[in-house]
């Protein structure tokens, strides 16, 4: 499965969490793998398990966290590294952006020294060249007056411009694969814009490998390649973005896309999906979408696990009964 | 009371209103010059980006801040200078609903108790049996069972806890509902049940709403009329459907155009119009056209006319000099993405 282009991949990736309430399920086995270039986006609601894959997969889940699996980055299992390698080499070939930028900003130091500093640490420079670095960086991502923003502190910065100094942190030693976790979800639609569109732009220009975790399809629609649907810790469809959103096989995923309101369609009721996600410590037996499904087949769906099974070439899908294509669903 | 100028079926009307707030950098001027009017049993929706002052409009109906200028009327008088002691009637003919309904309800209380307490406060019911009567009809409206008013907020889903802030709004039967970005923290299979529910009621009780979110797809499902924001003002208004095929100001059309579609080929292949830099600050407004530092169509007469909003249609309204032309010429030159 891992070739010379994958640059990260999971395969039968579990995270149990134990709490006061029991064990949690937050990812109980997972496989995906994004190759050089190639950008893709895990979907899913809350407690579906996306982001703690993907926290999982970089050696960053909690403490509390039980993780099993095989992670290769770059073509190294990761487990067989001692954990300051491990760190290193995260360090080095990974960079993140998170939803909240002041949570991966220091508010007492310039953007330009948090900037700098991997570039230091990780590719040798002098912290005058570590500096010249973060302004090349700020410029890349488009902050005006570059070599003046490059004093300043966090809290001086607009949102957007914040995130984008996070971006310019991520990619400051270029690394082989940026994990952004819902980068624009606390920021306007406007800016959303802008983001997507910068990070696509380096991404082209890089050819870094990106894994996008996101809840909003309309953002995964315009910058994956491929998707995962993740729904009670497990991924219930995956494919091409083209393929999944044009014919959608597990009822989740076409109920999912379907609940957007469609300026274009005049609907009075929107299509929903009745009840909540499950919570990890409470997993069904079987389907973990078979309490809310509208298919809902029989009692196979309750009491067995569903196989994730191709339903075209590099489609997948976790359901005992995918959905026909029509061909004329969208 | 200056009745005159509520129109007939005016549930809540704004006229000129400005809220300014002190601050120690400056005077923020979070509304400067909003007239809106909500009518009986429609949705008003108000959109805009963090900073468009679409919240503050929302509290100002409530008089929960207080007005710097203009009026402020509720069921056909005059609230903009009623005393503390008469706003507690206000809040009887005008409820709210929150974006985060954990942080609206108490967690101490039960559901019960928190959808029994505006019963309380304004003497709806005459006694506790009255009461508990009260909130099972209020839990049956909102699709919750009966049993959970045992429970309290940390026990339920947010899209419960949501149904919960709405009973709540109901239990007075308010002339309007201030609804503030009531589905943006649910899960999206969530979103749709609360605005259904939202628009079910509606059908039902003819309820009155003010509709306050930055999800322009929600804002076009749920209302009648559309107000747009942006940096304290309304920039153009109608209804949902001339906003979302025919936006007039630039900012209205830059903002559809930000909206990401769940369609991957048209998604990579539609036109975008990306504006560039962030909304300036409302300390220090541009001068003439406040959206003119970020307009790709600006040109020198929008630093120097502040451009009030104009009929440019059947109820269609919009503040711009070169209103409906600019959107045109933007669209057949979409600016640069990536160079801001």
């Amino acid at each position: 499965m891992t070739d010379e282009e994958t640059v990260l991949s999971v395969a039968d990736l579990t995270v149990t969490i134990g709490t006061r309430r029991g064990a949690a399920r937050a990812v109980a086995g997972v496989d995906w793998s994004v190759r050089a270039g190639e950008t893709l986006a895990l979907v899913g609601e809350s407690g579906s398990g996306k982001s703690m894959s993907v926290l999982a997969a970089t050696g960053l889940a909690p403490r509390a966290a039980r993780v099993t699996g095989d992670v290769r980055l770059l073509g190294t299992d990761l487990a067989t590294l001692s954990a300051a390698r491990r760190r290193r080499m995260r360090g080095r070939h990974v960079g993140f952006v998170f939803q909240d930028p002041m949570t991966s900003l220091n508010p007492v130091l310039t953007v330009g020294r948090q900037i700098g500093e991997a570039s230091e640490v990780h590719l040798g420079l002098t912290r005058r060249a570590a500096r010249a670095r973060a302004i090349e960086m700020l410029e890349l991502v488009g902050i005006p007056s570059a070599a003046e923003r490059v004093d300043a502190y966090p809290h001086q910065l607009s949102g957007g411009m914040r995130q984008r100094a996070v971006i310019a942190m991520a990619l400051v030693c270029e690394p082989d694969l940026l994990i952004a976790d819902e980068p624009t979800t606390a920021l306007d639609v406007t800016t959303q814009a802008q983001i997507v569109e910068l990070v696509a732009d380096l991404q082209r220009r890089l050819g870094t490998a990106v894994v996008w975790i996101s809840h909003d399809l309309g953002v995964v629609a315009g910058l994956a390649d491929t998707v995962a649907v993740m729904y009670g810790g497990r991924i219930v469809e995956q494919g091409s973005v083209d393929a999944v959103f044009a014919e959608p096989a597990h009822p989740y995923t076409a109920a999912l896309l379907a609940a957007r309101p469609d300026p274009d369609a005049n609907v009075t009721e929107l299509v929903t999906i009745p009840g909540t996600p499950p919570s990890p410590l409470e997993l069904p037996e079987g389907c973990a979408f078979w309490p809310r499904c509208s298919v809902r087949g029989d009692s196979r769906c309750e009491r067995e696990l569903p196989p994730l099974v191709p339903v075209a070439a590099g489609h997948q899908v976790r359901t005992f009964y995918p959905r026909q294509s029509t061909g004329e669903d969208r | 009371m200056t009745g005159e100028s509520v129109a007939a079926d005016a549930v809540a009307e704004l006229t000129d209103l400005a809220v300014w707030f002190p601050t120690p950098a400056g005077v923020v001027h979070a509304v400067d010059g909003v007239s809106l009017t909500v009518r009986r049993g429609e949705t008003l929706g108000l959109v805009g980006e963090s900073g468009s002052g679409k919240s503050t409009t929302g509290l100002a109906l409530l008089r929960l801040v207080e007005p710097t200028a203009g009026t402020v009327q509720v069921a056909g008088q005059d609230v903009t200078r009623w005393s503390r002691r008469r706003l507690r009637r206000l809040r009887r003919h005008v409820a709210m609903v929150f974006q985060d309904p954990q942080a609206s309800l108490d967690p101490r209380h039960t559901v019960g108790a928190s959808i029994a307490e505006p019963l309380a406060v304004h003497r709806l019911a005459a006694s506790g049996a009255a009461r508990r009567d009260r909130v099972a009809e209020l839990l049956d409206l909102v699709g919750l069972r009966r049993d959970l008013a045992e429970r309290h907020p940390h026990e339920l889903s947010g899209g419960q806890r949501q149904r919960v802030g709405i009973a709540r709004a109901l239990a007075g039967e308010p002339d309007l509902i201030v609804l503030d970005e009531p589905i943006a923290s649910l899960d999206l299979s969530v979103q749709a049940q609360i605005m259904n529910l939202l628009r079910g009621l509606q059908r039902e009780l003819g309820l009155t709403y003010l509709f306050i979110a930055h999800d322009l797809a929600a804002v076009e499902h749920m209302s009648d009329q559309v107000a747009v924001m942006y940096l304290g003002r309304i920039v153009e208004s109608g209804n949902p459907a001339q906003i979302w095929r025919e936006p007039a100001h630039p900012y209205t059309a830059a903002l559809l155009s930000a909206v990401p579609v769940a369609d991957p080929p048209m998604q990579r292949s539609r036109q975008r119009i990306i504006l560039a830099g962030d909304v300036p600050s409302p300390i220090d407004p541009p001068t003439g056209c406040r959206f003119r530092t970020r307009c790709p169509q600006a040109r020198p007469d929008c630093a120097q006319t502040d451009p009030v909003l104009v009929e440019i249609g059947s109820g269609h309204q919009a503040a711009c000099l070169f209103a409906g032309e600019a959107v045109r010429a933007m669209r057949a030159q979409p600016v640069n993405a990536s160079s801001p």
